[in-house]
């Protein structure tokens, strides 16, 4: 039983904190945020510069063969900062699913550029009608002459506007619903066919909806076998649901220390308002949530690991990934509206950056399934 | 990071479930799993058994008599016994008094003491509540004055779990009023079967006999039985506070329960499917399973942490653990619909039960379990600790 990290993991998290300190203030963030492409291309190329963009790919593709611990760190630090960079987008989940579907001569192609933060790639999986089911695939992929044709729709596809590529994932064969027939393409976004409305999240990152009609692409877009994709978007959603939840910690931390510095200074009747006991049970009980959701990013992270190098059970870190979304999706709500009320007024304006962590806490229930999503999805496997 | 054991801990396991197997009593057992009442013979048979193997005090520091065993060590026999449906041991002697005695007693103390409360000879209960007393503790009343070698103590303390069993009680009294109320208080051990001590039950909301009201009146106590110096006796009580939460998540217990929520889950029907399968009560235990995951992370986060002090870290433990517990004990309440209703608390061991044979117990157990989150320092009390200790509030 260890909690510790390595020295190459300590070293990681604190050149990253530090980065985060000196050159990613809150102002900072509103003007990246407010940019045209709102994320920066100078952080992302000090992201490739620590060695962030290539984390968990293999050292012969531009990375250093990290696993979901070193991903929760990772992603841990960036939501302590409130970070918008497509990192999740790019690095997790297009990532995953490249380095666990792709050939070689596809992750040698694609992964490189990804590490060196020359290419920004987004996740495009989820559609208008799918809500949270991963199998829920109605775009359709069909195969005309070598290659393929595809028509239909993505929802909320994070950063879809500004990726250089997307990882689509469409129906080869097979009913709306099945498992069987879904298979995964790598697509420029400037295809011919490819249209993307994009538009702002309401907690501050850049999203877009993607429709393809009639876009052809040849066999090599095609992202392992056809049909049998829906395997590795299981896995790669379990990896970027981990990646959340370490997300979601991070911001938890963050936000718990600001409210608890409002706490001390904050006078009324002539004390700081932490002196008063109703508000400072809820204060523990936000520290409550933030120290249990980490217990749960932490075994989802571990059981991760654990599984990819064969160690551990693939079952029980499915488990625990469900149990850690659906606990952390509650507990970020519970902390996010603690905090806007204990800051009072305050609390709900634009200036502070609470509200912008608290909007960050609640939308990470929207990502990859929500707490009932997940709560459901625990029960019938436990 | 991993969640492993060691090699040596996964041995030790071992040995825990096959001692288990082998000697823990099956009656006894049995009655744990189905939430009967444990007689006192039940609970002495066990202890015994226990101390035969050296185990009763088995965390205890070998130059005590323990077996040194480590806190992982001793995460591990907790919940492997709690697994198994051992008894929970009375904390008062082993977990409470014991490490004070060893901290702060006199060496004759500690040889008389030690090993009576290690080889199951005394059961001790806990002095400290009075009926003016509960959460602000420092304000308690019971006095204990001088005269030549001894002390005599007059008053009277509340709430005392296992006092009608108990041969000794460790108390806070007063020694002075003057100064600051924690600076008056003394330590002292008392034999409970001194002249002048009355013990009278209070019966609970389930009518189970747990706690009494002790009256102390003219109670002559030797002086060689107060621990450390007089006026200190707050510091040793906050000492103990920090000892007392030993499995105080009870993570192996709510396990068990767990199961035993669910199997009542899968024999109960809503409109004609097990209730296990019904969404709504489904995701209610769901809930409560993640809840206790979380809890058990946060456990070894603490055990892997271990060395420094225990602190407000087992404040967060006391709070989570015995809501979960309080949380279990009303699902399965919940669960049995009508049947949660019938009370039959003298029912005799063979006779034919009203409703599930599983039922009589719940609805009793549920209400007599409100009482966790009110012992042992309340759950308010627990994050006043917190915010004062962790946040700085």
């Amino acid at each position: 039983m260890d909690f510790g990290f390595t020295e190459e993991q300590t070293m990681l998290c604190e050149s990253l904190a530090k980065f985060i300190e000196r050159e990613y203030g809150f102002e900072t963030r509103r003007t990246i945020q407010a940019g045209a492409e709102g994320f920066s291309r100078e952080v992302w190329a000090a992201f490739a510069d620590m060695g962030l963009l290539g984390l968990p790919f293999a050292e012969a593709h531009g990375g250093f063969g990290g696993s979901a611990v070193d991903t929760l760190l990772v992603m841990q630090a960036l939501g302590r900062g409130l970070v918008v960079e497509p990192y999740w987008a790019t690095v997790v989940m297009a990532g995953s699913a490249i380095r666990l579907a792709g050939n070689d001569a596809q992750k040698a192609a694609l992964l490189p550029g990804i590490a060196a933060g020359e290419r920004i790639f987004a996740w495009a999986h989820g559609e208008p009608g799918s809500r949270y089911d991963l199998a829920h695939v109605e775009t359709a992929a069909r195969a005309v002459g070598g290659g393929y044709v595809l028509d239909g729709a993505k929802a909320v596809v994070l950063f879809g506007a500004q990726a250089d590529s997307l990882i689509v994932s469409a129906r080869t064969s097979g009913a709306a619903r099945d498992a069987k027939g879904v298979s995964l393409f790598v697509i420029d976004r400037k295809a011919a066919g490819v249209a993307v409305r994009d538009y702002r999240t309401i907690d501050g990152l850049r999203a877009a909806e993607v429709t393809f009609a009639n876009v052809q692409v040849g066999a090599s877009a095609l992202l392992g076998a056809a049909g049998e994709a829906f395997a590795v978007i299981d896995q790669a959603s379990d990896l970027g649901l981990a990646a959340l939840c370490a997300e979601g910690v991070g911001l938890m931390e963050s936000l718990n220390a600001a409210t608890l510095e409002y706490l001390k200074t904050r006078q009324q009747f002539g004390q700081p308002i932490g002196r008063f006991q109703a508000l400072q049970h809820r204060a523990v009980d936000m520290m409550i949530h933030a120290e249990q959701s980490k217990s749960m990013a932490y075994l989802a992270a571990m059981r991760l690991s654990g599984a990819a190098t064969g160690d551990g059970d693939a079952r029980a870190a499915h488990l625990a990934v469900a149990a850690a979304k659906a606990y952390i999706g509650r507990a970020a709500r519970r902390v996010a509206e603690e905090a806007i009320q204990l800051h009072g007024g305050m609390g709900v304006t634009d200036e502070l950056a609470a509200s912008h962590y608290a909007k960050r806490l609640v939308m990470l229930d929207f990502m990859q399934g929500d707490a009932d999503h997940h709560l459901a999805r625990f029960a019938a496997m436990s | 990071m991993d969640l492993d054991f060691t090699e040596q801990e996964l041995a030790f396991r071992d040995e825990v479930r096959t001692f288990l197997c082998d000697s823990l009593p099956a009656a006894i057992a049995r009655k744990v799993l189905d939430h009967r009442h444990l007689t006192r013979d039940d609970q002495g048979c066990w202890q015994d058994i226990l101390a035969k193997k050296g185990w009763l005090a088995g965390h205890w520091p070998v130059e005590f008599g323990g077996c040194g065993w480590t806190p992982v060590q001793v995460h591990i026999f907790d919940e492997e016994a709690a697994a198994a449906g051992a008894p929970r041991l009375i904390p008062f002697g082993l977990n409470m008094v014991a490490p004070v005695i060893m901290a702060f007693g006199s060496d004759w103390q500690k040889q008389h003491y030690l090993s009576r409360i290690r080889e199951n000879t005394d059961w001790w209960c806990q002095g400290y509540s009075e009926p003016g007393s509960g959460s602000d503790l420092a304000s308690l009343k019971t006095r204990a004055e001088r005269d030549g070698e001894d002390y005599v103590v007059n008053g009277q303390k509340a709430w005392t779990t296992l006092a009608q069993h108990a041969d000794m009680i460790f108390c806070l009294v007063r020694t002075s009023s003057e100064g600051r109320k924690q600076e008056g208080i003394s330590f002292l051990l008392i034999d409970m079967h001194s002249p002048g001590i009355t013990v009278r039950p209070i019966i609970m909301l389930d009518e189970g006999h747990e706690v009494n009201e002790v009256f102390f009146d003219n109670v002559r106590v030797p002086a060689k039985n107060r621990v450390g110096e007089e006026g200190k006796g707050w510091t040793y009580a906050k000492f103990l506070l920090g000892h007392e939460r030993t499995n105080i998540a009870g993570v192996g217990a709510s396990k068990r329960e767990l199961a035993t929520l669910k199997a009542i889950a899968r024999s109960e029907t809503r409109a004609g499917r097990p209730l296990i399968e019904d969404a709504g009560f489904a995701a209610k235990i769901a809930l409560v399973e993640i809840e206790l995951m979380a809890l058990e992370v946060t456990v070894m986060r603490v055990l892997a942490a271990r060395g420094k002090a225990p602190g407000a870290e087992s404040s967060i433990l006391k709070i989570k653990g015995t809501e979960i517990q309080q949380t279990l004990t009303a699902l399965m309440m919940e669960a049995l619909g009508p049947y949660a209703q019938p009370f039959l608390p003298d029912q005799a061991e063979g006779e034919t039960p009203v409703g599930p044979a599983y039922a009589a117990p719940l609805a009793a157990r549920y209400f007599n379990m409100r009482k966790t989150t009110i012992y042992g320092g309340s759950n308010e009390v627990q994050r006043n600790i917190i915010a004062q200790m962790v946040l700085g509030l």
